[in-house]
């Protein structure tokens, strides 16, 4: 790749003093320079996310199955068991995983960088394991762990549940201090000019974050792993869920800002686009920092002794700035691929950029299925549960699992999903297995989630609560006969599960194949389908959209969400007020 | 360029902002505003807002007094577990008690009356789902939480715990009653 509007491409061409080239391999497909040692530690993390997918998606299965009437797969103590290691193993170490890929991603191959103290990365990399080992060696093997992925105090764990976590955290941490010294690497050894791309932005972004979150995770796991060894006498029962929440919500936050920060590599990878405005992207990645240490309040709607103003204000991130961050992402991710489509020529009427867009590419179909389904399925649901008073009628009903399946699943993991596939065979030098099967993928995953999100969510409008064996009451003295519609959608919730997990299953089997048993790619050979699209020239931007609007089909979009946005919210307003006077 | 390369003009903070961007930012910051006054309106104008009153307790004071209202306003008691059915005053403080594997005691309140409900649990954390009405809240140790309800449907109500305390969780299902008030008009 003779291109040189690639940050690894230039770098390489200006043979940097520092560095030896022995390091390093230039992409044939990509010309993105890449340093060995990351590669060797994205091929890692990978990896370990992967497995741990697999592991937590399987318990997933046992979740859904136990949860339709009429299968009920599992007894109550497994369940338990098997609903805290699903929890665990997809929601910690799949994403996790994948994001400290995602970080040295954006760090060190897109600056074209060499990665920050290589063999520290390897201890993290061994820390994060040995933790995760452990933690699920407490819940499935000892078996003494069944308290959730949350661990409310004063319900017990084993030790090893509490120091797992523990040792995992340290080592996500250790490579958020990696991240930032790449940077200043990067800087110092001039590999790019100006400003840090866009991506990498958003990875920075993602990694302060990330800081916060592992240091609220330690201020409250210490104590309590303290208390669980008798060292500590109590731990309160509030403050836990205040300061667990820091922690627990704004993990939460780290996976956006990486998922849209991969939309925004994405739509770079696959149509050439650049950001419409650099300072509004910036600064709506900016938001997601500003107002990060008080989105625990999201989770505390309900609980005894706070103050409604304490309440208002933190769970509206003082005013719903977040929400906003994400509106703005929502308009400018595909307001750069409708511009570059358009710069490309697919310049006539609303959507003809949306038809002509490669929906057999899963790297492309994954990403905008995440993207629709992260804004509609959990954005405006997320909005909508974490109004003060709304949360009276759903905290800790299903509506809580729906809503999160809509962000972390259809959002997160499916973005994830959508890079793998061109992330893996950059890495691996292999060329994809399946692709049939692929270019499937992200709709049969996609739609299965999106049942799941939407049923849950049903149920939950109706009462059913989340974490609870049996929504019948077998052998209780008292009971409630839920409505048949909620009990429908528990039998709907079963059978999305059975096809989101094909969908999952599609992804391990194309990926693992691909890994394992993919045609391998020389070095200096290509790999056509992983190159970078060619950007349009600046020329072929001016004049494009429809009556001085340059994106009117993403707008218009827009619009049609807000709608919908809106009328949701509000009738939400109107269910709460038809249940019992509360003051 | 791309969003995977630095943006070209050094400055680009300075760079004029498109139309449509400038359309949509607007849009959702008025929004941001509505959704942030929402809450405040509702404590003004909606009948359902949780009271921030709430004390500190321990289990043996707060079982203290859930028992004096059962001892006062019993009148039966309902099955295996012989539990109480607490028929209090309108107005009245009354004590729910959240424990491993049950909602003690059972009350019988009137339509349209307003009661002190205070809920407390003596061991882990618990949730107060209340259905059909489909009120919710989180049960704590050591918390006192007391809000005013006021139930607008006769009927059988039933309290199902909603969050998880353990291998019977599921049997943690309570009841309320409310009946046509002997004065309503």
């Amino acid at each position: 790749m003779s291109d040189v509007t690639y940050p690894g491409a230039s770098a390489a061409g200006s043979s940097t003093a520092v560095a030896s080239k022995a390091l390093y391999r230039i992409c044939a497909d990509t010309g993105l320079k890449i340093d060995r040692q990351a590669e060797l530690q994205m091929k890692a993390h990978a990896v370990a996310a992967v497995v741990f997918l697999l592991v937590g998606g399987i318990m997933g299965i046992g979740v859904g199955l136990t949860r339709w009437p009429d299968v009920h797969l599992l007894d109550a103590s497994m369940f338990y068991q098997v609903l805290t290691a699903h929890g665990i193993n997809v929601l910690i170490y799949w994403i996790i995983f994948f994001e400290m890929a995602a970080l040295i991603f954006t760090s060190s191959v897109v600056l074209g960088a060499r990665w920050a103290t290589p063999r520290l990365g390897w201890a993290a990399f061994a820390l994060m394991i040995s933790g995760a080992l452990l933690n699920n060696y407490a819940v499935l093997v000892q078996g003494n762990s069944s308290v959730m992925m949350t661990s409310y105090v004063p319900m017990p764990a084993g030790t090893f549940f509490y120091l797992g976590l523990i040792l995992f955290a340290v080592g996500a941490l250790i490579i958020c201090f990696q991240f930032l010294g790449t940077l200043i690497i990067a800087k110092s050894e001039r590999t790019y000019e100006g400003s840090v791309p866009l991506v990498t932005f958003g990875g920075l972004t993602a990694c302060i974050i990330a800081i916060f979150t592992i240091a609220s995770g330690a201020i409250i796991l210490v104590p309590t792993l303290l208390w669980n060894l008798g060292l500590v006498s109590n731990i309160d029962a509030g403050v836990y869920r205040l300061i667990w929440w820091a922690f627990g919500h704004s993990s939460q936050q780290i996976n956006v800002t990486v998922h849209v920060t991969i939309w925004y590599a994405i739509a770079a990878i696959v149509f050439g686009a650049k950001p419409l405005s650099e300072k509004v992207s910036r600064f709506a990645f900016l938001l997601y920092i500003a107002v990060l240490q008080i989105a625990s309040a999201h989770h505390l709607l309900v609980d005894p002794g706070l103050s409604s103003e304490w309440r208002i204000f933190n769970t509206s991130y003082a005013m719903y700035l977040a929400v906003m961050a994400s509106m703005v992402h929502g308009l400018t991710v595909p307001g750069s691929i409708e511009a570059a489509q358009r710069a490309h020529g697919f310049n006539s009427g609303f959507f003809q950029w949306l038809r002509k867009a490669p929906w057999g590419n899963p790297v492309f179909s994954g990403m905008f299925i995440s993207l629709v389904g992260f804004g509609v399925l959990g954005g405006i649901t997320g909005v909508v549960m974490g109004a003060e008073q709304i949360n009276l009628i759903v905290h800790n009903t299903l509506y809580v699992p729906g809503h999160f399946h809509g962000t972390v699943v259809v959002g997160s993991t499916l973005a994830f999903m959508a890079f793998s596939y061109w992330l893996v065979p950059l890495l691996f030098r292999r060329e994809l297995v399946m692709k049939k099967v692929a270019a499937w993928q992200p709709y049969v995953f996609g739609l299965g989630m999106t049942g799941v999100s939407l049923f849950l969510m049903g149920a939950g409008t109706l009462g059913v609560p989340r974490r609870h064996w049996d929504i019948l009451f077998s052998g209780a003295e008292n009971g409630y006969e839920w409505s048949a519609a909620a009990l429908t959608m528990m039998s709907l919730n079963g059978m999305s599960v059975l096809l989101a997990a094909l969908g999952g299953g599609m992804f391990i089997a194309v990926i693992v194949g691909t890994v394992l048993a993919g045609r391998k790619v020389g070095e200096d050979q290509k790999m056509p389908e992983i190159a970078l699209a060619e950007p349009p020239s600046e020329k072929s931007y001016s004049g494009i959209g429809v009556g001085g609007v340059i994106i009117p089909g993403t707008l218009s979009m827009l619009f049609v969400f807000f709608a919908v946005f809106a009328l949701y919210y509000f009738i939400n307003w109107k269910y709460l007020a038809e249940t019992w006077g509360l003051s | 360029m791309t969003s995977l390369s630095p943006p070209p003009r050094k400055i680009w903070w300075n760079e004029t902002i498109d139309r449509s961007e400038l359309i949509w930012i607007t849009v959702v910051v008025i929004w941001g505003i509505v959704l942030t006054l929402m809450m405040p309106f509702w404590h003004l104008y909606g009948d359902q807002n949780l009271s921030s009153e709430a004390y500190r307790s321990t289990p043996s004071n707060y079982m203290a007094k859930a028992q004096a209202v059962v001892e006062q306003y019993s009148v039966r008691t309902e099955g295996k577990m012989n539990t109480p059915v607490v028929k209090p005053p309108v107005g009245e403080d009354i004590y729910l008690v959240a424990r491993l594997w049950s909602w003690w005691p059972i009350f019988e309140l009137e339509v349209g009356k307003s009661y002190r409900l205070h809920i407390m649990s003596m061991d882990w954390q618990h949730g107060f789902s209340l259905q059909p009405a489909n009120i919710n809240v989180q049960v704590l140790p050591g918390y006192d939480m007391v809000m005013t309800v006021t139930p607008n449907r006769t009927g059988e109500h039933s309290i199902v715990c909603n969050e998880y305390c353990g291998i019977l969780h599921h049997t943690m299902v309570g009841k309320i009653y409310v009946v046509e008030g002997e004065t309503s008009s």
